[in-house]
């Protein structure tokens, strides 16, 4: 049997900037996690993956990231997605220091 | 040091304003990603987890002190105030603009540096020997004949479009310091019956599977060189695996064809290409030759260094751990630690790089080199000037006598920065480093490499470290896996895998354990952890490892 559908957002990188970007309801890119748009259906999400992956003068390496809903919004569940919604461990640098 | 002919600055020049042109036409959206990243890769841009990150070749580590001062510059100006020195003589700044790219590439022309070929299918950044024109153990200068690869190999026709990545590694000393047999091409400068020549090593490599390089060829007269350089690129060019990845590299090639047929096919190559080369190269090669003609080392006295040493036991452990002998009497070879306790391996901030390049117009003949230790060395410093040397490196933070010891570690930027990672590599250094210090012990232990990479393709050369450790995701959680024995020098060997892996938590109390296991078994402080190692074999160090399966065995 196939795996059950988990949780999805839809995450990239900006063109411009290189920093983690989220996709919301509305269709815009955030850059915080929490206000990204949590995708539950398989079908939904390839399609709105195939749309994201088009706006590639705004977007660059569009994937689905697996998330767990929280509290406060979608919170990763692997640790690779910790740290590309947080910044480096070693500086104070990125999304810790600026969002 | 080499200095840009005409013909170099115009075409940097002109690589630069189709870069420029490259990026305006992406970001209009007449290019696709797809269309953009072969070029921006050619150009050293990549994009990691959190930015873009440009990797800036220092070519075979060498730099003078604008050149620095200029790194320096692009660190605070497009970037957050520093660099990251790598384990292939580059130095890679992570957060840079799309849009500022072009300018900092233009920056950088201003001082005759690049980014060219610093990624993709090419033959990368040519690296070389540290210590070059400084060794007391060197037969000859390397860098000329890096420069001419870089010259040959830059824009290669032939070689933009190569099976995969192409390192190229020189070394003029028998002590090998540039890892020569972990490249796919190792070229030794030797001499036999008074002729100078070199030994060719060819399909040396770590990553997914490490080999030690062979020799393919072991005496090429000078004159040979670039013609059978590109026999063998060419031989692998169209040999080399293009169906996987993972088997591409030409240590595979040489694996899977027998060192005997590549062999073969690099002869009747080389055979063909030979009369190409009409001696042009080797004239260049003298011209070359001459810009790196030594600096006129000055005859004075070492009073006030002998008197620095007996009055200050600091300085005399920085000199005794950090200095290595130079050709020129009266001088030495600084080595400057980019390993401070607790900080991140190889990483300089702009006011240190700009304290190193004062320190090297100053005292050291304004040269500088990296090393792919992620150490920055003043080539050429006469002793009187030490103390005053190390008191301003005290100053800024980069007098940490820890050369050759165990936080001394090389550390790739593993996942706090890369997109390839599987795990961190940066916070276990620093704790490590920080362990062996509180527990100052590192000096009693002597000479001990860490090496430790994020992720298989080993960056961060654990195969080869005394002491390797790997990172990996486990089911989602970081693990890292220990291989011990690995040796990166001219007695070049593979380390072998401990055991399972450890958790994050556990990983730095099971060094302890390792370092432990060597001070018991070790037949006195002049035995070194590798001497140690290769006399007793793994399992000494295995039962430290993992006590608890001692146990059981014992039990049952």
């Amino acid at each position: 049997m196939p795996k059950a559908f988990t949780p999805k957002v839809i995450t990239a990188n900006a063109l411009q900037e290189g920093d983690v970007i989220y996709l919301t309801r509305d269709g815009a890119w955030t850059r915080n996690l929490s206000e990204a748009e949590v995708l539950t259906d398989e079908a939904d999400a390839q399609i709105q993956l195939l749309n994201a992956e088009a706006r590639s003068s705004e977007a660059v390496g569009v994937y689905l990231a697996d998330v767990a809903e929280g509290l406060h919004g979608p919170e990763p569940t692997h640790f690779r997605e910790t740290f590309r919604r947080t910044g480096p461990s070693n500086y104070f640098h990125g999304k810790q220091a600026d969002l | 040091m080499y200095t840009y002919s005409d013909f170099d600055a115009a075409f940097v020049a002109e690589r630069n304003k189709q870069f420029r042109a490259q990026v305006e036409r992406r970001v209009d959206g007449s290019l696709t990603e797809d269309e953009f990243k072969p070029l921006r890769l050619m150009n050293g841009l990549y994009l990691q987890l959190h930015a873009y990150m440009l990797r800036v070749a220092i070519p075979y580590g060498t730099l003078n002190s604008g050149q620095m001062r200029q790194l320096a510059y692009l660190a605070e100006r497009w970037d957050k105030g520093y660099g990251h020195f790598t384990t292939r003589q580059n130095i890679q700044y992570n957060w840079p603009k799309l849009n500022d790219v072009p300018d900092m590439l233009d920056a950088l022309a201003e001082v005759q540096m690049h980014a060219i070929q610093t990624s993709g299918n090419t033959i990368r950044n040519v690296t070389a020997d540290h210590f070059a024109g400084a060794a007391a153990d060197e037969i000859a200068d390397p860098r000329p004949v890096a420069e001419l690869i870089r010259q040959w190999s830059t824009d290669h026709p032939e070689f933009q479009f190569l099976p995969r990545k192409f390192k190229i590694a020189v070394t003029g000393s028998p002590n090998d310091r540039a890892v020569t047999k972990a490249h796919d091409i190792g070229i030794r400068m030797i001499e036999r019956n008074g002729e100078a020549g070199y030994e060719i090593i060819v399909g040396g490599g770590l990553g997914r599977t490490p080999m030690i390089g062979k020799v393919v060829r072991d005496f090429l007269p000078q004159a040979d060189l670039l013609p059978y350089l590109e026999a063998v690129v060419s031989v692998w060019n169209i040999l080399g695996r293009r169906d996987n990845k993972y088997k591409s590299r030409i240590k595979i090639t040489v694996h899977e064809n027998g060192l005997e047929k590549i062999q073969e096919l690099v002869e009747a190559r080389f055979a063909e290409l030979r009369p190409e080369f009409s001696g042009v190269d080797q004239e260049m090669l003298k011209g070359i030759q001459a810009q790196f003609a030594a600096p006129a080392f000055r005859n004075a006295p070492v009073d006030a260094y002998l008197a620095a040493r007996d009055a200050d036991p600091i300085f005399r452990s920085w000199a005794d751990t950090n200095l290595r002998e130079h050709r020129a009497e009266g001088y030495a070879i600084v080595q400057i630690s980019l390993k401070a306790h607790g900080e991140t391996p190889g990483d300089a901030t702009a006011e240190q790089m700009r304290v190193m390049a004062d320190l090297a117009e100053q005292y050291g003949h304004n040269e500088l080199r990296i090393s792919h230790e992620q150490n920055v060395v003043l080539p050429h410093v006469h002793k009187s000037d030490l103390p005053a040397i190390h008191a301003q490196l005290r100053e800024h933070g980069l007098a940490t006598s820890n050369i050759g010891l165990i936080s001394d570690i090389i550390a790739c930027p593993g996942m706090d920065y890369c997109a390839l990672a599987t795990a961190r590599s940066i916070p276990i250094a620093q704790e490590i480093a920080t362990r062996f210090d509180a527990l100052k012990l590192e000096h009693d232990i002597g000479h001990l490499q860490i090496k430790i990479s994020g992720c298989i393709n080993a960056c961060g050369h654990h195969h080869v470290g005394h002491i390797g450790i790997l990172g990996l995701d486990r089911a989602g959680v970081e693990n890292y896996q220990v291989t011990l024995g690995g040796d990166a020098t001219e007695t070049a060997a593979v380390g072998e895998r401990a055991g399972p892996g450890f958790s994050a938590e556990e990983i730095v109390p099971a060094i302890e354990r390792i370092v432990e296991a060597y001070l018991e078994q070790r037949e006195g402080p002049e035995e070194t952890f590798l001497q140690t190692y290769r006399r007793v074999g793994l399992p000494p160090f295995k039962a430290a490892l993992y006590p608890e399966k001692v146990e059981r065995a014992h039990a049952a």
